[in-house]
């Protein structure tokens, strides 16, 4: 966790843990139907509640959630938490040899909430529109088996989010009725979401973007190095 | 010069000759009229722009110079197409919109052909430029032309009879065929013995000129049954592949043919050529025939376009269900009432 | 009567049944249409594949794709007030609404809460926008129906709304107006009674559209009956916003979710719902929108308080490490933005939840045994931005 390098917007840490019930309960009533399958959990007090599961209960996960409310399908997707390997890639690569600047130490990986031990976390949400509330799913993929039960059956609305997710992060939906291309060409190779696939106008020229976060002249740099 | 106009009488050759020339320049002059004065004016005008401006005195040339513009374009045709009946099509159309002129009377004499079935000579071929459509629609090998021109024939088939019967409501009481006679019936006639302002009949087939209205708007094939060429659906359908002078030509085929079923309309309803208190046989009506007619139809035209601007597309089958199941069951009702009218009084 | 609590099985029972009808009637040969991506209707670059007896339509299958442009990529490398001017091109009619959940889920992490004022006028805007996105969409579905008079009075009366949202913020289509912690400027001088006059103007443009469009009998009968989607089936494709409301769901983001920095709770308003589903329904429910979001303008304007428009925060933005995800009731729908930070100048991930791109993928549901001009009733009363679908 990095903090915030500012003073003065540095938030004071809460004096008394607040605690939010209404998701407590929600979370203990997920947690004895779906049994084992749920691996961590998140909650952020009057704000939203992360739930992890398993692999092997992530469909049934889809259909515990939807029979205690969530039936709205919010989304679907998938986050790589692999550090990127081309930092903001605000310099184009070939400049960086050229200045002899050594290559990126990789940082360590580290999941967000509800925890994580892979690189790649499908995430969702569901929504119960009589409770108010969502959740955000989280499930851990194995590097070597990107593949999980599809919602689609469940929730209709996976469908397209299930397909754009395999074709930005490379993943199979098992059981999925239509799993083409979403957006890219059939013809197009790579997953353009992962950390490791290079954003490629960046790498051709550099991106005049970036004198935005230099310190403006003639003021004094108190919020520290821009990078 | 009335009297130079009524004792002219050139010799077969020479008035056939004059009868085309005018009416090949008549039927251009007529769709830029109706064009510009409606298409760009009084469209601009009910929806709250200012239409064109540029060209000419307050843009009224422009449409000469769309049609300039459309001579200059290449004559493209899609590769897969039927390419001798892809070039036909717009001819055909535009052949079966000429013919309509021919029996239009602007005055007792002013008229190409004053045939004695005139009405049904219209009404017949009127309903030849589906032929060109379906042609069109065909050989342009595109499945958008395909559909609008399937969707013409349909349409087409369903129109032709509520307008036929709402004529018969007309012919019944005029006791005639011909266009003239019936302008003639009209303005010696008289409602319940009073002769007064002639007798446009549009006062007793007041059902008869809205079914042939209704009617002429899917003729027309414009909005509420634009359905053969709707745009947002299936992209102007049998003209899609369409470019320069062919596309022209249709463009020119559809005006001119509103303006000849607009002067229909007012032959049929309005009492055509005439005026009331002036006679018929009156040497006059060589001049003021011609423009009386004109003013009468672009009050029709105006109603047309009216139309075509405000109200939504229907759907194909609302069409077909809207002539079976409302306006044929009607034309027959006014033709039954009409007939026994004629008997009784 | 199946009940409808499998979506799947409902729609494959649809289907059979389709087909059955279709293959029984007439034994045609059928025919695949392919609509777009240059399709007057697709209004944008949607390419829909129809498979076609007739004219029912047997599938319709949306492909998109042809617009991506990698949004969530370029968040990666972009910093917060940087991908803030990206983000205004997902649904470019209502550009001011992409902003404000993003800057929303930014404050969320970094704890920073705007100042009255700003809240206030960033309602106002997002209002605004979306009688901007609406009041379009009401005459370009009269534009898709046949019924042109219909959009060029929309975009005349838009142009009240474009130029409130021009003074204001310096771009008519995309403002960039929103920041964290705050707004960019203060409203200029005189702004409050133009605008008041403005949404005037809106509230008669919504009179007139339902004099023209939504009261006449041809446009009710090409939309009523047609397109009907259930409640179950709506909430399982995840349809957002007037989709849903004309479904009888009555949930609206603004009332019942509201994020904080949003002060709809100030107005009084009321949402609409409809019962049928249909697409004469999500006309009306929008229709009613707009007029809401015209009053909602015309009350905050009132209470519109003084004080600054930016709160206290670093000149460099640095969000501090965490997940959030904000999601506002944006004019297509719920549009959300789940913003992964791992306290660096740039997010780590922002996964862009637009409502178009799961209102569309309804599509192919709804579309099977329709006509195709009622498949056109149907896309163009889901109402979607085809940036909003690829993003």
């Amino acid at each position: 966790m990095s903090q915030l390098s500012s003073a003065d917007t540095e938030t004071p840490e809460e004096a008394a843990p607040a605690t939010d019930d209404a998701r407590e309960a929600v979370l203990a009533e997920f947690t004895s139907r779906l049994g084992d399958g749920v691996v961590g959990s998140h909650i952020r007090v009057g704000d939203d509640l992360w739930i992890r599961v398993d692999r092997a209960h992530w469909l049934e996960a889809a259909e515990v959630a939807k029979s205690m409310g969530y039936r709205f399908f919010d989304f679907l997707s998938a986050i790589d938490w692999l550090p990127s390997p081309f930092g903001r890639d605000m310099d184009a690569q070939e400049d960086l040899v050229v200045a002899g600047t050594p290559a990126k130490e990789p940082e360590a990986m580290v999941q967000g909430y509800a925890g994580g031990d892979t690189r790649f976390q499908l995430l969702a949400r569901l929504y119960s529109i009589s409770a108010g509330m969502g959740i955000t799913f989280k499930c851990d993929l194995p590097d070597d088996d990107l593949s999980a039960p599809t919602w689609s059956n469940v929730f209709a609305g996976a469908n397209w989010h299930e397909r754009e997710a395999r074709e930005m992060f490379g993943f199979s939906f098992d059981g999925h009725p239509n799993m083409i291309n979403m957006y890219l060409p059939a013809d197009f190779v790579g997953n353009p979401l992962r950390k490791d696939f290079p954003l490629l106008a960046r790498r051709v020229r550099p991106w005049p973007g970036i004198v935005d976060v230099e310190p403006m002249p003639g003021v004094a740099d108190e919020e520290g190095e821009g990078e | 010069m009335t009297l130079l106009l009524a004792s002219f009488a050139p010799p077969y050759w020479l008035s056939t000759l004059i009868k085309v020339l005018v009416i090949s320049a008549v039927v251009p002059t007529t769709a830029l009229i109706l064009g510009m004065v409606f298409l760009f004016k009084i469209m601009s005008w009910m929806q709250s722009r200012l239409g064109p401006q540029e060209a000419g005195p307050r843009g009224t040339l422009q449409l000469l110079a769309d049609g300039v513009k459309f001579l200059q374009k290449e004559d493209i045709a899609p590769n897969g197409a039927d390419l001798w009946v892809f070039k036909v099509a717009p001819l055909v159309v535009l052949m079966s919109t000429l013919l309509l002129y021919v029996a239009l009377p602007a005055s007792m004499h002013l008229v190409v052909a004053d045939l004695d079935v005139g009405v049904f000579f219209v009404l017949a071929i009127a309903s030849l430029s589906v032929i060109g459509v379906l042609m069109a629609g065909w050989s342009s090998a595109n499945k958008y032309s395909l559909m609008g021109a399937l969707r013409a024939a349909g349409q087409l088939i369903a129109y032709e009879l509520p307008m036929v019967l709402a004529v018969i409501g007309v012919v019944i009481q005029a006791g005639t065929m011909s266009l003239n006679g019936i302008v003639l019936a009209q303005n010696n006639g008289s409602i319940f013995g009073w002769g007064g302002i002639g007798f446009p009949y549009i006062l007793t087939q007041f059902l008869g000129f809205f079914i042939f209205i209704a009617a002429v708007q899917a003729e027309l094939t414009q909005p509420p049954f634009d359905m053969p060429v709707a745009e947002s659906e299936i992209v102007s359908g049998y003209q899609v592949e369409y470019t320069g002078f062919r596309f022209l030509i249709f463009f020119l085929a559809e005006f001119a043919t509103a303006f000849a079923f607009a002067a229909i309309a007012a032959v049929l309803f309005l009492g055509g050529w005439a005026v009331p208190w002036l006679p018929t046989a009156s040497d006059w009506y060589y001049v003021l025939g011609p423009m009386v007619l004109f003013a009468k139809v672009m009050i029709v035209s105006f109603i047309i376009f009216w139309v075509r601007f405000t109200y939504p597309r229907f759907r194909e089958d609302q069409l077909q269900s809207l002539a079976w199941k409302v306006l044929i069951p009607l034309a027959l009702v006014n033709i039954v009432v009409t007939a026994v009218l004629k008997v009784v009084l | 009567m199946t009940t409808v609590s499998d979506p799947q099985s409902v729609a494959a029972l649809v289907a059979e049944a389709n087909d059955n009808r279709v293959n029984l009637d007439f034994e045609t040969e059928g025919m695949t249409l392919n609509m777009g991506p240059q399709h007057p209707a697709t209004h944008g670059t949607l390419r829909i594949i129809a498979r076609l007896d007739g004219e029912q339509v047997i599938s319709a299958e949306p492909m998109c794709g042809y617009m991506h442009r990698g949004y969530e990529k370029l968040t990666e490398v972009r910093t917060y007030p940087q991908i803030n001017a990206l983000i205004n091109r997902i649904d470019w009619l209502g550009s001011f609404a992409n902003e404000v959940p993003f800057i929303l889920a930014a404050e969320k992490l970094m704890d920073v809460e705007a100042p009255p004022r700003a809240q206030w006028i960033r309602t106002i805007l997002f209002e605004m926008s979306r009688v901007a996105n609406i009041s379009l969409f009401l005459g370009d579905f009269g534009l898709q129906l046949g019924g042109m008079t219909a959009g060029f009075y929309a975009f005349r009366d838009r142009e009240w709304v474009l130029n409130q949202i021009e003074s204001a913020t310096g771009g008519r289509f995309h403002p960039n107006f929103d920041r964290i912690g705050g707004l960019k400027d203060d409203l200029p001088k005189g702004w409050i009674e133009e605008s008041h006059t403005a949404m005037d103007k809106l509230l008669a443009f919504c009179d007139e559209m339902e004099d023209l469009l939504v009261g006449n009998e041809i446009f009710q009968g090409r939309t009523r009956g047609i397109g009907v989607i259930p409640a179950e089936i709506a909430l399982s494709y995840g349809l957002s916003g007037a989709n849903l409301r004309a479904s009888g769901v009555d949930w609206d983001l603004r009332r019942d979710n509201c994020p904080p920095g949003l002060v709809y709770d100030k107005a009084d308003w009321k949402v609409w719902t409809h019962p049928d589903g249909d697409c004469f329904a999500r006309t009306w429910v929008r229709l009613q929108e707009t007029r809401e979001a015209a009053k909602i303008v015309k009350q905050l304007l009132d209470t519109i308080p003084s004080g600054p428009v930016m709160a206290k925060v670093p000149r460099i933005i640095k969000v501090p490490a965490g997940e959030a995800y904000v999601a506002t009731e944006n004019p297509l729908g719920e549009m959300g933005y789940y913003v992964v930070s791992k306290g660096d100048l740039v997010p780590f991930r922002v996964k862009i939840r637009s409502a178009s791109f799961n209102n569309i993928s309804v599509l192919p549901w709804v579309a099977r045994g329709a006509y195709v001009p009622d498949l056109i009733s149907i896309l163009g009363s889901l109402y979607f931005i085809l940036g909003d679908i690829d993003r």
